[in-house]
């Protein structure tokens, strides 16, 4: 493999990896503070690719103003899931918030098929973001560019308000210990919904650079990037926010990677990623960042 | 109390008589489509050109056609479930189905094992009527496909090298690309370089890289609309400028609204096209078509009401609804003037007739030429 094509899907694979990164982080969050796995996390992408497909149908949008629009109406949706579906099983085993997920997952899967139709649509992509760049061989499209810069971003500005603001103190505090931060006067509900607001917009973020990638979606587009993302949360220490992106990057540099140096096996490439969960809960289930917390 | 008993008796004899009487008056036929998934818009497509052809032909044997549609998700094990439900629960005398081989031989087994014929509009894989009774098509075999695509790539875009990216999730696709590759490489073609994705799959960067190294002269992609649309668009992206030929399985709007102006220049066998029609009974549905969906007819619709009239006219001609005496009209077809054109169904199950050539341009898919058989 020459260089050139090494550097080009180097490049590939950290646009693709800083995707899964962004959706991971949705995870992570979520499951910090509530331990519970939102299944209905690639879904609520999904449905955040909509809103901006309809916002430029329908009404006619800008296509930044689409997307922000989407990302805002998501965060809602993220609320509304939480406080429609998890909060009424927050006192109940797990085991039922982890069903209630799924059962979430699929009423969006189906809300999706019958409100939007079955049929793939194609999501528009502003030129800019289209247009051919060259370095010598390696030739990719600005969005290729674009994807980890504002990524990039967005990360920084999570983390700036995880670990510089109150409402991030708040988050962090009931990550470790959710009664004793409720005896201090804090209000979960409140802090648990902005967790899942936080969460979906950056899903619908990640969403909507990936329809802007492959400009194509449908109601069950979801699904893989949110099991991938799934694996990147996992395999970068579930719980941490800089574990997700690093576990993103991680995945999708190796996805990338494993198939350029064994093309033969390009049909097994979402199998890739099943195999470094398993290998993650086999081998260190805390995964690359991960850090012991008391149950 | 007595009275009472023969009075319920006469009651539930005249119940089972009225519901007889109900179910014997309309005639139904099961459509086994995909609706939703990775080819939604093939069934959604036939549906449609079926939904034509019931107004043309809305009567059978004296009694109105009822056509109930069962989704099979575009997935195998759910085609199974559409299947079972139709000839089960839904008691189907004949079904229309699938669109794709993969599905359709899901379902076929059980068919087969109730004595229910199955015509399949598009299913193209040699595997799907091979040693079964009861299954029959009303489109060309891929054995016919994959040597036509191959005269073409040679004859037409002078191809000396080819590279190409299976699917090989679907068995249509993986079928396919093996005739391409006999064909071509009997015509002294090479094969430069082969690579793989899955239905689903949305990068193909990797493929490419290889692709691109092995520099063809065509393109050979014998898969579904969505992973040719995307895999097109990126090829393009990454500089790589083979012209792409693909099968008829990629003929569907979304290749052209997904792929965008990528997708100009890509060749495709096919079933249909407006312009290649020369029967009455293409010169009836298209226009109707066109009044109830503002859009020209393409291969799926085409083939879909195809596949209804020739159930219908085997129907007619058996002057039964058993599957047994339908079965033998279907295997006796002689020249029916469909509207993709004339064809003939024989004891094997399969289709003999003309194949055309579509081409991507001007966002549209525009005729290229017939091969007749």
């Amino acid at each position: 493999m020459t260089l050139s094509i090494l550097l080009q899907q180097l490049i590939n694979g950290i646009s693709l990896g800083s995707l899964y990164g962004l959706i991971a982080i949705g995870y992570t969050m979520v499951y910090g503070i509530l331990r519970l796995i939102n299944f209905a996390h690639g879904d609520v992408l999904m449905m955040g690719c909509y809103f901006a497909f309809y916002g430029i149908l329908i009404f006619s949008l800008p296509w930044w103003a689409s997307f922000l629009a989407a990302i805002g109406l998501t965060a809602l949706l993220g609320v509304a899931i939480d406080r429609g579906a998890y909060l009424p099983v927050r006192k109940a085993p797990r085991i039922s918030a982890l069903i209630t997920a799924i059962g979430v997952s699929f009423l969006l899967e189906h809300l999706g098929l019958v409100i939007f139709g079955g049929r793939a649509k194609a999501f528009y992509r502003p030129p800019r973001f289209g247009q051919v760049l060259e370095w010598g061989e390696v030739r990719f499209i600005a969005l290729t560019l674009w994807i980890p810069l504002i990524t990039f971003f967005l990360v920084l500005g999570l983390l700036y308000i995880v670990y510089r603001t109150r409402t991030g103190r708040a988050m962090r505090a009931i990550s470790r210990d959710m009664e004793t931060v409720r005896l201090m006067g804090v209000d979960v509900n409140r802090i648990t919904s902005i967790t899942f607001a936080l969460g979906s917009a950056l899903a619908a973020a990640g969403g909507i650079m990936w329809a802007l990638k492959f400009p194509q979606i449908d109601p069950y587009m979801g699904i893989i990037p949110g099991i991938k993302a799934f694996v990147a949360a996992v395999l970068g220490g579930i719980g941490n926010v800089a574990g997700a992106a690093l576990g993103g990057l991680l995945l999708g540099v190796l996805e990338i990677i494993l198939i350029a140096l064994m093309p033969s096996l390009a049909g097994y490439k979402d199998a890739f990623a099943f195999l470094i969960l398993i290998g993650i809960l086999l081998f260190r289930p805390i995964g690359i960042m991960g850090e012991k917390l008391p149950e | 109390m007595k009275r009472f008993c023969t009075g319920m008796v006469v009651l539930l004899f005249i119940l089972i008589v009225a519901g007889l009487a109900c179910a014997a008056d309309t005639i139904k036929i099961g459509g086994f489509l995909p609706m939703t998934g990775a080819v939604a818009a093939y069934g959604q497509d036939a549906n449609n050109g079926i939904k034509i052809a019931m107004e043309m032909k809305p009567v059978v044997l004296g009694k109105k056609v009822e056509f109930v549609v069962a989704d099979t998700k575009s997935d195998k094990i759910e085609a199974a479930n559409a299947m079972s439900r139709l000839i089960e629960k839904d008691k189907v005398i004949a079904v229309i189905g699938e669109m794709i081989s993969g599905d359709t031989m899901a379902g076929a087994p059980i068919a087969e094992k109730a004595r229910i014929p199955v015509v399949s509009p598009t299913s193209t894989n040699p595997l799907v009527t091979q040693g079964k009774k009861y299954v029959f098509r009303v489109c060309f075999i891929d054995p016919v496909q994959g040597d036509i695509a191959a005269k073409y790539a040679v004859n037409n875009l002078k191809a000396k090298k080819a590279a190409l990216i299976v699917d090989r999730s679907q068995d249509y696709c993986v079928g396919l690309a093996k005739f391409f590759k006999e064909a071509f490489t009997k015509l002294g073609g090479q094969v430069a370089a082969e690579t793989f994705c899955v239905t689903e799959d949305k990068d193909f960067s990797a493929q490419l890289s290889t692709i691109k190294a092995a520099d063809p002269d065509i393109i050979y992609a014998p898969n579904y609309y969505s992973p040719v649309a995307l895999f097109t668009k990126q090829a393009r992206e990454l500089g790589v400028k083979a012209p792409v030929l693909t099968g008829d399985g990629a003929q569907a709007d979304e290749l052209i609204l997904i792929g965008g102006k990528e997708v100009e220049g890509v060749a495709l066998t096919g079933h249909f096209h407006v312009k290649a029609a020369t029967t009455q009974l293409a010169r009836d549905f298209i226009p109707r078509y066109q009044k109830k969906y503002h859009a020209e007819p393409s291969a799926f619709h085409a083939l879909g009401a195809d596949a209804y009239f020739v159930l219908l006219d085997a129907i007619t001609r058996a002057k039964t609804t058993r599957g047994e005496a339908v079965r033998e009209a279907l295997a006796t077809t002689k020249n029916f003037e469909a509207i993709s054109g004339k064809l003939s169904i024989g004891e094997d199950g399969n289709a003999v007739k003309p194949m055309v050539i579509n081409v991507v341009k001007g966002g549209k898919f525009e005729y290229l030429t017939t091969i007749n058989p």
